[in-house]
């Protein structure tokens, strides 16, 4: 074990001691005291942010016999994931009290699913990948069931749990048959045996379609996504708001790190799955959002969308040119996603008054004249969403589009595009409501919650006319990926 | 010695035992049953993988012991949430936790 | 090879089938005599009370997980002990920061009150 083992796996650690800390912090702390945790623990993820920030000019690190690996592709994710931590800190704080929820184990859990959000990026060993997928998901498992003895937020917490661990025994066995087919769990020695000729394909094939199945259920894409309405609308929606943003991210950090890079020799079996996938996903998701009047569950079949065109990433790896481009594009849409998604939730909290009535698509009428910077940046977001202009979310949607076009999948990309002109009809009925209806919506004014939301709207229209240096930093990010 | 592929149909029996108590079982206690069998069936493959393959490597074995311990802190959580449901909503039925559409 | 298990299949089978020839034999020729006395469960020759099934206090389910939790843990300490002399301090001190988290979790746990009966 040497000095840079350690450094390799630095934020994860110094986070997860944080974290621990933190639950220690909280069974000393006078109850009157508990606002205090939401600080430090905003404190302990800036800080893990600043050294993860330090890091990023570090070269490629490998750590603990390439079992975690520090490199470009997990120095961006470790920066997204924590500034989603973050932003759950920052959307929970507030909320949480209303919501009489304010226990002590909120913050601690939510470090812990930060830390394995970030292993799982820096993950180059299934066994890590494995561990790190648990380690993010348990902690959301409690957290979905967080507003008990609310009985809706319970079971969204049973129902998340039981499909998420179902997807988790896919997981397990997809490792274990990789394992037999290539002699190792380390994902260059996979591809190396796969280059050698030693690998037993067919037997790879199938743990790369098992592992297909469990990150599915992971990143909530069609036929594996019926939890997700479900577990979004029941859970605590500052917990939602984490979820959404940052368990996506982290499905998509898995399969982009396991099949972008372990398995680009099975490309010609999986590039079609794939796009079928993603295609089923977009369409699936988008048509049946038109039909939802319940926000949450809007947002949620909204989320399967996204996914969908997130996936359309993994369709174009046949072509080298292309499959770089498109992790890329998928990191980039990522980010835009994360802010897009954040701020809209952060929306719905700041309108849901009452914890226990759902709040319906037809509450945000009146909101641009009650309260008109919210209903500026919800439209930013639902723009975003959509793919309009002056959005991150169009940038990427291009990167994504133009990716798939040159990988040769030009139906594909049709498919995403008129899905996209589906979903500008709920995503801008939304608006509508807010700028041309007439109604009284209660608002809460809370300084945190506002600040995010802010922030999200700015970054989200600012970067959005000048992307070219966050798209360098994406393709730097997964040059060494292949 | 037992030839590899009859620990590999044990393990595929296995799992697909699990699976099945997974999609068909209401009870949540009897789809966690199943999830467990499903991540058993794994280790069964993973032991005969390493056992058949390369035993000077220990990746196999590791991995084998950490899904134990996994799944141990995965029936905890699992446990943890049924129980208090069931205080609350005396079920454990799936179907009959429809509060919001399934 | 498989000649090695005739022992042990030559006795799974004998052993059965000496189960189920007393089982049928006792069942065709014993005699049968119902008595409602006769029929009820046995407990010790005593009327039993109340049913066989009785539900078990919640406290058992939340000692049962806690141990669980921390019994899983020595599948981690039996390979580590076989192979402590070889690990030398290395593994030592890998243990030592392996048992810090569990530590914590059972401060949390105590404090937690997770550990009193009543």
């Amino acid at each position: 074990m040497t000095i840079t083992d350690f450094s390799v796996i630095l934020p994860v650690t110094l986070l997860t001691a944080w974290a621990s800390i933190l639950l220690l912090a909280e069974l000393f702390l006078p109850r009157a005291q508990r606002p205090f945790l939401a600080l430090l623990a905003a404190l302990g993820l800036a800080l893990t942010l600043g050294i993860s920030l330090a890091q990023s000019a570090q070269e490629f690190a490998p750590g603990f016999g390439g079992m975690v690996v520090r490199d470009g592709f997990s120095n961006f994710l470790n920066v997204l994931f924590l500034l989603t931590g973050l932003f759950g800190v920052a959307l929970s704080y507030r909320y949480n009290q209303r919501a009489q929820i304010e226990r002590g184990e909120y913050y601690p859990l939510l470090l812990f699913s930060v830390a394995g959000m970030m292993l799982m990026g820096q993950a180059a060993d299934l066994i890590v990948v494995f561990l790190a997928l648990e380690l993010l998901s348990f902690p959301l498992y409690i957290l979905s069931a967080f507003a008990y003895p609310r009985p809706q937020s319970e079971e969204a917490g049973l129902k998340y749990f039981l499909l998420g661990a179902f997807a988790s025994g896919f997981v397990v066995y997809g490792i274990a048959l990789t394992f037999g087919a290539s002699g190792s769990t380390d994902l260059a020695r996979i591809v190396a045996s796969v280059a050698a000729g030693s690998a037993n394909l067919p037997l790879l094939t199938a743990g790369a379609g098992l592992l297909l199945v469990g990150f599915g259920f992971k990143v909530a894409a069609v036929p594996f996504h019926m939890w997700t309405p479900d577990v979004y609308q029941g859970a605590p929606t500052s917990v939602t708001a984490f979820m959404a943003a940052g368990a996506k991210t982290a499905g998509f950090a898995a399969l982009l790190r396991v099949f972008g890079a372990a398995f680009p020799a099975l490309a010609a079996d999986l590039s079609p799955l794939m796009a079928i996938l993603a295609a089923v996903t977009m369409l699936f998701g988008n048509l049946i959002a038109v039909a939802q009047t319940d926000m949450k569950r809007m947002l949620a079949y909204s989320s399967i969308a996204q996914a969908g065109y997130l996936l359309m990433a993994f369709a174009p790896f046949e072509i080298e040119a292309a499959r770089t481009m498109a992790v890329a594009g998928a990191l980039f849409y990522l980010l835009a996603y994360t802010l897009a998604s954040f701020g809209s939730w952060g929306v719905v909290i700041a309108l849901e008054k009452d914890l226990d009535r759902h709040l319906s698509i037809g509450d945000f009428a009146g909101l641009a004249r009650r309260s008109p910077w919210l209903a500026a940046a919800m439209t930013v977001f639902m723009l975003s969403l959509t793919g309009l202009p002056p959005t991150l979310g169009l940038v990427g949607k291009i990167y994504l589009f133009r990716a798939v076009i040159e990988g040769g999948m030009v139906w594909l990309a049709v498919i995403g595009a008129l899905t996209s002109v589906v979903s500008a009809f709920y995503y801008l009925r939304i608006v509508v409501n807010m700028f041309m209806r007439e109604g009284e919506p209660a608002v809460e004014r809370e300084w945190w919650l506002e600040f995010a939301i802010g922030a999200a709207a700015v970054v989200t229209v600012v970067v959005s006319l000048w992307p070219f240096p966050l798209f360098e930093w994406a393709e730097w990010a997964v040059m060494k990926l292949f | 010695m037992i030839p590899l592929s009859w620990y590999l149909y044990l393990s595929a029996a296995l799992f697909a035992i699990g699976l099945y108590g997974v999609l068909a079982r209401k009870n949540a206690i009897a789809i966690l049953l199943g999830i467990e069998l499903m991540l058993n069936a794994a280790n069964i493959n993973l032991v005969a993988f390493w056992r058949y393959t390369d035993p000077a490597q220990m990746a196999g074995q590791v991995f084998a012991i950490i899904v134990f311990a996994v799944a141990a802190a995965e029936v905890a959580v699992g446990l943890s949430l049924v129980i208090s449901i069931y205080r609350a909503r005396k079920t454990v039925i799936a179907d009959e936790l429809d509060l919001m559409k399934w | 090879m498989l000649l090695e298990y005739a022992a042990i299949a030559t006795m799974i089978l004998v052993t059965a089938l000496v189960a189920v020839i007393a089982v049928v034999l006792g069942s065709l020729f014993g005699p049968k005599r119902p008595h409602a006395r006769k029929l009820l469960p046995y407990e010790s020759g005593m009327t039993p009370i109340g049913p066989g099934t009785r539900r078990v206090p919640v406290r058992f389910y939340l000692i049962a997980v806690l141990f669980i939790l921390f019994d899983i843990e020595i599948i981690f300490f039996l390979p580590w002990a076989i192979a402590f002399r070889e690990l030398g301090w290395y593994g030592f001190w890998a243990m030592v920061v392996f048992n810090i988290p569990i530590l914590i979790g059972f401060i949390y746990e105590w404090k937690k009150g997770g550990l009193e009966w009543e």
